[in-house]
């Protein structure tokens, strides 16, 4: 296969997990947030450390990230607890903001030059390049959508639905919801983390600019464009705008103008994306399903 | 110390022009406007670009900046927010982050702005001020008065028209307000135009003031006016220039007197999810829930 093609591939594997683990979040938990690329980040610059400072192993430093962005997390889930809505998207921005000023200004962190030199994963002495990591991400991705098919079948799923839908509701039917948002915040992000660690090994490099307000709203956009709160929704999303971009020029030049317009339109037109459980393409899809079914 | 106060002042200023539009927008559309951000460096361009291009000088400039960026927030509203306003929480601020990436990208472009800050060195044509131990510069000058004026404006509107009562009207209750017969597309747009123009204002004003305009330069002060509005008590106009004055001595005071231990725009982010937490209905502000 050519190299370009898996490297892209592999980008887009990063991606689905992302957009997966913010679906948990905006699509399940119904809060939404616009500070995920910075727990994308966190994962991101704990493997660059865990690597580079201090030299640990792969899975080690993988699972390191997802712990790490995950209990960070948590305390980003505070402030779901107090304010609602439109006011805990704010905060959510103001948290990428700090944590992307907290990359550039710690020298630890190495500041706007950011971390560079971390090497590609090794498992058992053999280094993983090319192919081999596209494999590894795709195993990751694959292994996360079932956890979370399955995580959403238990009550905890059940709760998660029953605070999107109404909060005070599903206080007064005895859900905890203080707790259920937390860890909410936590899975989320530990999987913003595992996806951030991943792309820290495939580019071999952190700077504090990778996970600014931008890619935030991007993975949003995927989120949004496939259909939130559904299973393949984020995966479609992020296949399109993860893919499409770097294959057409024009698209990749474009490609922040129209995410913007994507959002816009889409939140207008079309709430519940390409998959959403009424969205005209779904209903495309079953019609000709059933018409496939009918004949014989 | 002389020159700390004067800084407060003219940031103060700066962040009341840009936090009242917003205040305005939110106070009648419940709108958390984060396309602000696009507005204002759009006016700095169609400031530079008019300076540029046409011999009339600094506050022709400004005027044209104003107008511009007043009906590009009046076509946000007819293009993005009218058609979401009875959709879930959330959703309009959703069209909005999609429009300011939108507007941010486009000025990004070569033919646009490009990725790098332009100059704008326009002399203003004031004099410097001396007052007591504070020295103003003349660009200060010019963004103490025009914050001014603009405030003035803002508040004879708000209180002595029958717009400012049909927009008190909407805000208490616009479905209300229109079976009342208030002429609501009309006011909510006069609305917008307003806010916008002073976002625009603000945006020249600050590309002067700092000799730089970017496609970025909305990014942190807008959101920063966030901060502001929220500290203010969302939709209040007056809590929205004391708040502004209070984040301005906050910051400056910081960053002066503890030295740069954080970046100075992460404090006001931090101040903004202290005041979340605990006083969710800021200063002077009532609660819209």
């Amino acid at each position: 296969m050519d190299a370009y093609l898996i490297s892209v591939m592999t980008f887009i594997g990063i991606w689905i997990i992302m957009a997966m683990s913010l679906n948990l979040l905006v699509g399940y938990a119904g809060q939404v947030s616009i500070g995920h690329a910075a727990f994308f980040g966190i994962g991101g610059y704990t493997v660059a450390v865990a690597t580079v400072k201090m030299g640990l192993p792969f899975p080690i430093d993988l699972v390191l990230a997802a712990v790490v962005s995950g209990i960070l997390g948590g305390f980003l889930g505070l402030p779901a607890l107090r304010v609602r809505h439109d006011f805990l998207v704010l905060a959510t921005i103001g948290i990428n903001f700090i944590v992307v000023a907290v990359f550039q200004y710690t020298p630890a962190l190495g500041g706007a030059y950011g971390i560079v030199g971390i090497p590609p994963i090794a498992i058992a002495g053999v280094e993983l390049l090319g192919l081999g990591m596209l494999l590894l991400v795709a195993a990751i991705a694959v292994a996360l959508f079932v956890l979370k098919a399955l995580l959403l079948k238990t009550w905890f799923g059940v709760r998660l639905i029953a605070i999107r839908e109404d909060e005070d509701a599903a206080a007064a039917i005895g859900i905890n919801v203080a707790s259920t948002k937390i860890w909410a915040f936590v899975l989320a992000c530990g999987g913003a983390g595992i996806a951030g660690a991943l792309y820290a090994r495939q580019l071999g490099s952190v700077f504090p600019e990778n996970f600014g307000f931008v890619e935030s709203v991007t993975v949003l956009t995927m989120v949004v464009l496939g259909g939130a709160g559904t299973l393949i929704g984020p995966v479609i999303g992020a296949i399109i705008l993860g893919g499409l971009p770097e294959y057409l020029r024009f698209l990749h030049e474009w490609r922040y103008v129209i995410y913007g317009l994507l959002l816009t339109v889409l939140v207008i037109f079309e709430r519940d994306g390409l998959m959403g459980p009424e969205s005209r393409l779904r209903a495309l899809l079953t019609r000709l399903l059933r018409r496939a079914a009918a004949e014989p | 110390m002389a020159e700390t106060i004067t800084n407060i002042v003219v940031t103060g200023c700066l962040y009341t022009l840009i936090a009242m539009g917003l205040t305005m927008v939110y106070g009648m559309l419940r709108v958390l406007h984060i396309v602000h951000a696009g507005v204002f460096a759009v006016g700095a361009a169609v400031g530079l670009v008019v300076f540029q291009t046409l011999p009339v000088g600094f506050w022709p400039a400004l005027f044209a900046a104003m107008l511009a960026s007043g009906a590009l927030g009046v076509a946000i509203y007819h293009i993005g927010y009218r058609w979401v306003l009875d959709a879930p929480r959330g959703t309009p601020l959703l069209v909005s982050i999609g429009l300011f990436i939108t507007l941010q990208s486009l000025l990004e472009k070569p033919f646009l702005l490009g990725a790098y800050a332009s100059a704008f060195d326009a002399p203003v044509g004031l004099p410097r001020v001396q007052l007591g131990a504070l020295a103003f510069t003349p660009a200060q000058i010019a963004i103490v008065l025009s914050t001014v004026a603009a405030s003035g404006v803002v508040w004879l509107v708000l209180n002595r028209t029958r717009l400012g009562l049909s927009w008190r009207a909407l805000s208490e209750d616009m479905n209300m307000a229109r079976s009342l017969g208030v002429a609501t597309q009309r006011a909510v747009a006069l609305n917008m135009f307003l806010g916008s123009a002073m976002a625009g204002m603000a945006g020249v004003l600050v590309a002067v003031y700092e000799n730089a305009v970017s496609a970025h330069m909305g990014e942190v002060v807008a959101y920063k006016a966030f901060v502001v509005v929220v500290l203010g008590g969302l939709g209040s106009v007056l809590g929205a220039a004391i708040a502004a004055f209070v984040l301005a001595a906050f910051e400056i005071g910081i960053s002066t007197y503890l030295g740069g231990l954080f970046p100075r725009d992460a404090i006001g982010f931090a101040v903004l999810i202290v005041i979340l937490l605990f006083m969710p209905t800021g200063l002077l502000g009532r609660r819209f829930d």
